[in-house]
């Protein structure tokens, strides 16, 4: 059991001007060339108090501007839930 | 006299930290950890819900809407990680989610008990200590561990007092003396307690702090046992501090036997 269930899915090919992404664990298409914080836009995900992990590799949030995601790459997004 | 809780370069005057887990409600949750007086709270890492049936009104708020983070320090957890790479990785999310170093280590080794992997625990925390966090980690109430894990340069230990949520209380009062007298680091009992008697014996046997989520969360009246939580942890650290008389087995009179009217 893993909380970063899915993980292990891989995406195919990407279409025309698209690129297929592993996104919380779930397939998703986004635009050739979208950033880190296009993706975030698209989501309607503010970046405070989030973090975003790309291919297991933190992009710090001075880099969600310059980051492309690429064909198959894995992406999760996280943030603060009630624990103990 | 100023009877601070400190750890790694960080200090508290309060010596009861609180999970945010498992409310009634966030509102209730707030009032709780209002009277719980405590300064440190804990939070979990989790996957941003994307799916939006399932984002309603309520499920777009964040929970840190209803933390003060000018009045708590926010303690991540690694909490469900079953593999030292999971919690490794949760950490460093923790981390750039919240801004902190601080992390409370869990590497889980079975569901049931929720009892930890020691040998992934102790990988785990190696990584990152040397990564520069502040690994807090929760452990079973072994000295042997407890050694081990401030060897490596943890900033506390946190042994568990009976399984987590399980309101069992402090199961083996010996062993966590044992860890008191091993390691210099702060020990925070972590897990288990149930009610306030179960605290204040915690502190009393000199625990530096304790922590605790369902005990809280869980009660009926999570306010009030919020309240009754705080008082147990500042009652049982001044008895610790007061030195308590020793135990006999035979009475010894309160009142002077000379005197007497014959």
């Amino acid at each position: 059991m893993s909380i970063f269930e899915g993980q292990g899915a891989s995406a195919s090919g990407g279409g025309k001007g698209q690129v297929k992404i592993m996104l919380n664990g779930k397939e998703r298409e986004v635009v050739d060339d979208t950033t880190v914080l296009g993706l975030l836009n698209e989501l309607d995900i503010k970046p405070q108090g989030i973090a975003v992990e790309l291919n297991l590799e933190i992009v710090s949030k001075s880099k969600y501007n310059e980051t492309v995601l690429k064909d198959r790459d894995k992406v999760e997004i996280v943030r603060m839930v009630g624990g103990g | 006299m100023v009877d601070t809780l400190k750890i790694a370069n960080r200090e508290f005057k309060s010596r009861l930290m609180v999970g945010t887990g498992k409310y009634p409600s966030n509102e209730i949750m707030v009032k709780a950890l209002e009277e719980s007086g405590a300064e440190v709270v804990t939070v979990a890492i989790r996957r941003v819900n994307l799916d939006p049936a399932k984002r309603g009104d309520r499920s777009k708020e964040s929970l840190l809407d209803y933390i003060d983070l000018k009045k708590y320090t926010l303690l991540p957890n690694t909490a469900a990680c079953y593999t030292a790479q999971d919690a490794i990785r949760t950490a460093r999310l923790g981390r750039e989610a919240l801004g902190t170093e601080l992390v409370k280590l869990e590497v889980i080794g079975d569901e049931k008990t929720l009892f930890p992997d020691n040998e992934a625990l102790l990988e785990a925390a190696k990584v990152l200590v040397k990564e520069g966090f502040v690994v807090m980690p929760y452990t079973n109430d072994d000295p042997i561990m407890a050694k081990k894990l401030e060897d490596i340069g943890c900033a506390a230990v946190m042994p568990l007092a009976a399984p987590i949520g399980s309101g069992l209380g402090i199961r083996n009062p010996y062993n966590i003396r044992i860890i008191l007298e091993t390691v210099k680091v702060p020990v925070i009992v972590d897990a288990g307690v149930g009610t306030a008697s179960d605290a204040a014996i915690a502190m009393e046997l000199g625990c530096d702090g304790l922590l605790m989520n369902t005990g809280i969360a869980g009660a009926k009246d999570p306010i009030k046992m919020a309240m009754a939580m705080r008082l147990a942890v500042e009652a049982g650290r001044l008895a610790y501090l007061s030195g308590r008389i020793p135990m006999k087995l035979y009475a010894t009179a309160s009142s002077p036997i000379e005197g007497m009217i014959k």
